[in-house]
């Protein structure tokens, strides 16, 4: 087995496990099995999946629990920027590479010395990835409607361990995001009592515009 | 709006964002201040999330111990480089546990 193909089954099948982890949080937030899996057959992108579920499980406004989802998911945006180059898909193949889309497809790709290597990595860290997310999704999502009480086993906990294992790698290789960071947290805590849930974490990223054109 | 349309509405949304990066023309998205944007936007988002998931409950602040000490649980982890997986369970586990001996 050569190397894109080992790193991208490595990192697929391994990430792909923690799809249970959202199944869980997104039954324990009040979605049925059928919703959970559809969003990762369709929407296939972890932290706005967990996003829009956490939103939900507060009993927010869903308007602003799918804004903040769809916020998260702008990165992907960039990440096919770096990827079109070197994917070179049209038409109809392009309809399909772009659900894989992500992360974990684009650091692999990205990591891989050659165009020809990086495409061998895309692929296979897509389908081993979209077929695990989307398998264990079901297990998590199956194991926990049958559990009755996930606070139980404090499945609640996983939601925002989740974000920081996301978080914790930016936080530690650029330290000059950790004021970012802690900026987007206190607005969005202070912000709780006054407005609907799921504003908060929208007005994170006004923050962040104000870094920006700062 | 009902449940059913935000999963909707995401689903199509995270793919069309997707779609957009490998079909757009590069000079649209290619703006500095869009780059920057995009590329601070999850560290923010992301802080949000965690503070409001752990501190909050129904619109108002909380403090739920047992969830802070499994929040605690995943930063002992991650300094200890910890697999994702075992970020996550090891949060679970001390949320359940601190949940089992403070009743």
């Amino acid at each position: 087995m050569n190397t894109a193909t080992r790193d991208g089954l490595g990192v697929g099948v391994a990430v792909g496990l923690s799809g249970a982890a959202f199944g869980a949080a997104a039954v324990t937030a009040g979605l049925d099995v059928a919703q959970s899996c559809v969003l990762s057959l369709l929407a296939f992108t972890g932290a706005s999946q967990f996003a829009l579920v956490g939103a939900v499980s507060g009993g927010g406004d869903l308007l602003a629990a799918s804004a903040g989802a769809l916020l998260l998911g702008g990165r992907n945006t960039l990440y096919g920027l770096r990827l079109a180059d070197l994917l070179k898909v049209r038409g109809g193949r392009r309809l399909v590479a772009a659900q894989g889309v992500i992360d974990e497809t684009t650091a692999v790709a990205l990591a891989q010395p050659t165009p020809e290597t990086a495409r061998r990595a895309f692929t296979v860290t897509f389908a081993s990835l979209y077929l695990m997310w989307n398998l264990t999704t079901l297990i998590g999502a199956l194991g926990t409607s049958a559990l009755g009480d996930p606070g139980v086993l404090g499945l609640d906990a996983v939601g925002p361990a989740t974000f920081l294992a996301i978080l914790w790698p930016r936080l530690v290789s650029e330290p000059g995001l950790r004021g970012l960071a802690l900026g987007g947290a206190a607005v969005a805590l202070l912000a709780t009592p006054f407005v609907p849930a799921g504003v908060p974490v929208l007005l994170s990223a006004v923050v962040v515009l104000l870094v920006v054109l700062r | 709006m009902t449940l059913w349309w935000a999963i909707v509405l995401v689903s199509l949304g995270c793919y069309a964002l997707k779609l957009c990066g490998l079909a757009a023309p590069r000079r649209v998205l290619d703006h500095p201040v869009v780059r920057r944007f995009a590329e601070l936007v999850p560290v923010a988002l992301l802080a949000a999330l965690i503070a409001v998931q752990t501190f909050t409950h129904e619109g108002a602040l909380q403090f739920d111990p047992a969830r802070t000490a499994g929040l605690g649980a995943a930063v002992v982890a991650l300094v200890l480089r910890a697999p994702f997986l075992v970020v996550l369970a090891a949060a679970a586990v001390v949320t359940a546990l601190v949940r089992v001996f403070t009743g």
